[in-house]
């Protein structure tokens, strides 16, 4: 059976492959390359291999505020995401009978954020309700297009994505642990610290991939509600590549590609999230 | 319970126990119930409260502005989405994109079920693959658009909505799909199937009679990732589509342009399309069960 299982193995998991060369491993050797190329300023590429636009990046100070900006939403949003979906899902796990998750995803994300507008601006819902409260007498102008409602759309879209890879690891809680431990005497707040949050570990680990890196390959979000007061690691390379500077695009790709790679290992040396998904 | 609900659901513990377990004392819910309830309530509120406004201001006549208060009822806006010259092609991108997700979702389903099967075991070079796989998923959209755009560029190909975006998009729901195909078949056990050979079963007959029965609703419930991820995929497909924008880039598009009701009609008429899918997702996944539950004898 060894042999026939470890071939059959392969022919299951070749139309996979059909896909993943071609359109994942095929594109990141192209944009490799190109990011090695210099540029004939119309879009096309010189075959004269250069170290440029590499030098061109590291000795750029615009370089080092993206990374620190898109890496300060990152974790911002982490943080969000984390706090609310370990809650959520903590709640739908021990507290709900049917976890019926019809959180589902409604509607498209462009159109998911601007619904933010009739809430956050100017003389939206929250604002107008202050001002009749007798809070504050000018609008709260911080509420849109800043800083603050760039977290609060990317929290918004991105919770769901930390409360399903941790709800799928509490639920597999055996609740006879969690009683043992009552009956040992353990407060709630013991059995969250030192049984629900450890085994719950890999969920964690896993949708922290998801919400990195997503929040690190965005530019839409942070392009819209920050009303262009906030500019991205992605979106910078979307304005080179729309100037079609695609080598000087290429290498600040493969720079973002290595960033991303080095958090997703950092993430992953925590734990073992392929154990967890397939055992 | 069935041995199929079983199979479905092992964490499964009865509503009595968890109670016990978590509010022994006196009876009651503890405290801690109300304030995690309040979380989840605030939640659900902050998630679905903003686009339940844009419904709503959806629905104004042509007076209507962007913001709170509601001038008046019409559709006006939804006919001014259809009609007017600014908001582009909003009927053909939205058929592209319904359609694009359609083919994505048959090959997500199709492919991850694959792979889901190989992996259950251990085989030469696994590790490899599971590693491309979690690249994929997690590589930035733009940077693997880019790197297909060139790439077209070098082999001289066309982008088109329904070659070179299906693939790009595969690149993004397949490490989705497979993660969901993981989860549900590390709930299958492999004894049904062995008993399926040991009763003369081809290896394809088992599959056909065993283990896709079995795991249908994890199966759809891959599919409406698929469906989901590929319908709102904006990123990988910026570069590849070629010249026919999908729902997404119309929007993008329109986002630059427009600012009216128009906008908040659009996002009704999408969550009516999301909504009728998973309605029938979930639907399909409850009467599977249902069935299943009066055909399998209880134990």
């Amino acid at each position: 059976m060894g042999a026939r299982d470890r071939i059959f193995g392969w022919v299951y998991v070749s139309p996979l492959l059909l896909v993943l060369v071609p359109f994942f491993v095929a594109p990141l050797l192209v944009v490799i390359t190109a990011s090695f190329l210099e540029s004939d300023g119309f879009g096309g590429l010189i075959a004269t291999p250069t170290l440029g636009n590499y030098v061109d990046i590291f000795t750029s100070l615009l370089t080092f505020n993206l990374y620190l900006e898109t890496i300060k939403f990152t974790a911002l949003t982490w943080f969000f995401s984390l706090i609310i979906g370990f809650w959520v899902a903590y709640f739908l796990v021990f507290h709900v009978r049917s976890p019926l998750l019809g959180i589902g995803f409604w509607t498209s994300n462009i159109i998911r954020m601007i619904s933010w507008i009739p809430l956050l601006g100017k003389e939206g819902l929250i604002n107008m309700s202050l001002i009749k409260a007798g809070v504050v007498h000018e609008p709260l102008e911080f509420l849109l297009f800043s800083s603050f409602s760039v977290v609060v759309a990317y929290v918004h879209q991105l919770t769901i994505f930390m409360v399903v890879p941790i709800f799928n690891a509490m639920a597999r809680i055996d609740k006879r642990v969690v009683e043992a431990a009552l009956d040992a005497g353990a407060s709630r707040f013991d059995i969250v610290r030192l049984i629900v949050l450890p085994l719950s570990k890999n969920g964690i680990a896993l949708g922290s991939i998801f919400v990195v890196s997503i929040v690190m390959g965005d530019f839409f979000v942070i392009k819209v509600m920050s009303g262009g007061g906030s500019a991205s690691v992605v979106g910078a390379l979307y304005e080179d590549v729309g100037v079609l500077q695609y080598p000087s695009a290429a290498a600040s790709a493969v720079l973002l590609t290595i960033v991303v790679t080095l958090l997703v290992t950092a993430i992953l040396r925590t734990v073992d999230v392929r154990k967890e998904i397939a055992r | 319970m069935t041995a199929a609900d079983h199979a479905v659901r092992p964490g499964a513990v009865s509503k009595a126990m968890v109670a016990h377990a978590i509010a022994p004392r006196a009876g009651g819910r503890p405290w801690t119930f109300y304030v995690l309830l309040t979380v989840f309530v605030l939640y659900v509120l902050a998630l679905y409260g903003p686009m339940i406004c844009i419904y709503i201001l959806s629905f104004q006549d042509v007076r209507g502005g962007l913001v709170f208060p509601i001038k008046g009822f019409s559709l006006h806006w939804f006919v001014d989405l259809f009609t007017q010259v600014r908001t582009g092609d909003v009927k053909g991108s939205f058929d592209r994109s319904v359609k694009l997700a359609a083919i994505v979702t048959v090959i997500t389903v199709v492919v991850s079920f694959l792979a889901g099967m190989a992996f259950r075991r251990r085989f030469r070079g696994d590790g490899i693959v599971f590693y491309l796989m979690i690249g994929s998923l997690v590589a930035p959209g733009l940077v693997l658009s880019i790197g297909v755009g060139l790439l077209m560029h070098f082999i001289g190909v066309e982008g088109r909505w329904y070659t070179t975006a299906v693939g790009a998009q595969l690149s993004w729901t397949l490490p989705f799909g497979v993660l969901v195909m993981f989860a549900v078949m590390s709930r299958f056990d492999r004894a049904w199937e062995e008993a399926a050979y040991d009763l003369g079963a081809t290896r394809w007959q088992a599959i056909r009679l065993v283990v896709i029965p079995i795991l249908a609703p994890g199966i759809v419930a891959v599919a409406l990732f698929g469906f989901t991820l590929s319908y709102d995929e904006f990123a990988r497909t910026l570069q590849t589509a070629g010249s026919l924008n999908t729902l997404p880039l119309e929007i993008w598009t329109i986002t630059l342009n427009v600012t009216s009701p128009s906008l908040y009609a659009l996002g009704t008429i999408t969550t009516i399309v999301s909504f009728t899918i998973i309605v029938a997702c979930l639907g399909s996944i409850a009467l599977m069960q249902k069935r299943r539950a009066s055909r399998v004898p209880a134990y």
